[in-house]
């Protein structure tokens, strides 16, 4: 008797990732909220690998996504946009982008307004000093400032359910407040960006979330033991400006 | 045709702004009639101020008067909208499969954060050290850029293939500003000797009707440049006097 005909297996799926990045903390959360088995492959950023630098040669950075036998994904939220195309189908599975293209707009925008006006000058804050490190506060605390009136009471940037947005600002959920300790740079003061706060704890709170997150001690070990070369990094930048 | 139905629309823009030709460019590709408004940077009017009261900038596009803002965010939005619409050439503007969709935003995106700042660079520069330091990263991104255009476009025409797409857009619209650094400091970005490549698909590029009607002449770049030129020295006179 011959076996009914097997579906093809679906192509494995490896995320070059590295202890502590909340980028590959972005992908790793969309992967499982649509199900999908994944392999972590761990990088040393102080000591890259040849794999890494064969699959991202642009960059150089985590996270990477590589699925089946197709080239490289790079570059964190187009990784997540990829996963959520390439990772449809099934009535359960949970869209991280909306399905109206007007918020699916809405939900572009301000993903990249948390990569380029947030994420951006919060690291710089951290590691920088004197007039230039005063900008680098004064924007971010600005642009909390707008994402905190962004939230508008609701639950998560996406709503009653995680979206991009919360993945984009998944930084501010725990990292933050990691990197103010350890930098012992101020960025927000007790009471400030209260709907943020709540926010922080609804997405650190969540069951997918939580599968994903790096332990707070541990990330903070990370950050104080690669000072140097975070302070040494940003001089660099800031002097390229 | 554009399709019928599908609401009022206003695109605030500037004619040497590369973020609101891409805009011009995507609502052109898919044949859709919308309202022009040319905008004064440097006084900005209440409509721009009010659709995008988070950047400030262009290009907007307005639908069924909700704004949506941010180049790349606005010609998704375009294609996704208007996704069965355009003059007949080959509509979409991001490929149909996941995994091409995603290496055309890692390449628009690779435009805005290595490309472009590295090209204002040039502009902004106020020593000659500065401005050659700028100049060679900027040839360093054209070269990366001249790799993409082999790996995208599978030796057809254009990033998009047979037809402009998604990186066409992100990076054409930068086609005046590399006339206006030619023109200003005799840098040519686009060598046909070191990207053959793309020296080529530059030639292509302009020739298409969306770009010959929207694009507008180096020499518009170089007056706006010297327009920013004056802005910034007079910002950095204020600042320093403080």
């Amino acid at each position: 008797m011959s076996r009914p005909p097997q579906p093809p297996a679906p192509a494995a799926v490896k995320l070059v990732t590295a202890f502590g990045s909340p980028f590959a903390h972005r992908v790793e959360v969309a992967l499982t909220l649509k199900g999908v088995p994944y392999e972590l492959v761990m990088e040393d950023l102080a000591n890259k690998s040849n794999l890494l630098l064969a699959h991202n040669p642009v960059h150089r950075m985590v996270p990477v996504l590589l699925h089946g036998d197709l080239p490289a994904v790079c570059e964190s939220l187009v990784i997540v946009e990829y996963v959520d195309e390439a990772f449809a189908d099934g009535p359960a599975v949970p869209r991280i982008l909306p399905a109206d293209p007007y918020d699916r707009a809405a939900a572009r925008f301000w993903a990249n307004f948390i990569d380029n006006k947030c994420l951006k000058p919060l690291w710089l804050s951290m590691w920088s000093n004197g007039e230039a490190q005063e900008r680098f506060v004064r924007e971010t605390r600005e642009s909390l400032a707008i994402l905190d009136a962004q939230l508008d009471g609701k639950r998560f940037f996406g709503g009653d359910a995680l979206g991009f947005v919360d993945l984009a600002a998944c930084t501010l959920a725990l990292w933050l407040d990691v990197l103010q300790e350890v930098a012992g740079v101020r960025l927000v003061v007790d009471g400030e960006y209260p709907a943020l706060r709540r926010w922080a704890k609804e997405y650190t709170s969540d069951e997918t979330v939580r599968r994903c997150l790096p332990d707070r001690d541990q990330l903070a070990a990370y950050f104080a033991a690669n000072k140097a070369r975070f302070t040494s990094l940003v001089h660099a930048a800031v002097q390229q400006q | 045709m554009a399709e019928e139905g599908k609401g009022e629309v206003k695109l605030l823009g500037l004619n040497v702004s590369p973020f609101a030709i891409r805009a011009r460019m995507a609502l052109r590709l898919k044949g859709v009639s919308c309202e022009y408004l040319e905008q004064d940077l440097f006084h900005k009017g209440d409509l721009l101020l009010r659709s995008n009261p988070v950047n400030r900038k262009v290009p907007v596009l307005i639908h069924d008067g909700k704004p949506i803002c941010e180049s790349l965010v606005i010609v998704q939005y375009v294609d996704e909208v208007w996704a069965a619409a355009g003059d007949g050439e080959g509509t979409a503007i991001l490929p149909a499969d996941p995994y091409g969709r995603a290496i055309a935003r890692f390449w628009a995106a690779y435009i805005d954060d290595k490309l472009f700042p590295a090209l204002m660079g040039i502009m902004k520069a106020t020593t000659e050290e500065a401005r050659a330091e700028k100049a060679k990263e900027t040839f360093a991104a054209v070269e990366q850029l001249e790799k993409a255009f082999a790996e995208c476009s599978d030796g057809k025409s254009f990033f998009g293939g047979d037809s402009v797409g998604y990186v066409d857009l992100a990076l054409g619209c930068l086609l005046p500003w590399f006339g206006a650094v030619r023109e200003m400091f005799g840098l040519e970005i686009i060598d046909a000797a070191n990207t053959p490549l793309l020296a080529a698909w530059a030639e292509r590029f302009g020739e298409t009707a969306a770009a010959k009607e929207v694009l507008p002449e180096p020499d518009k770049a170089v007056e706006y440049a010297k327009k920013l030129q004056a802005h910034w020295t007079a910002a950095a006179a204020a600042a320093a006097a403080k």
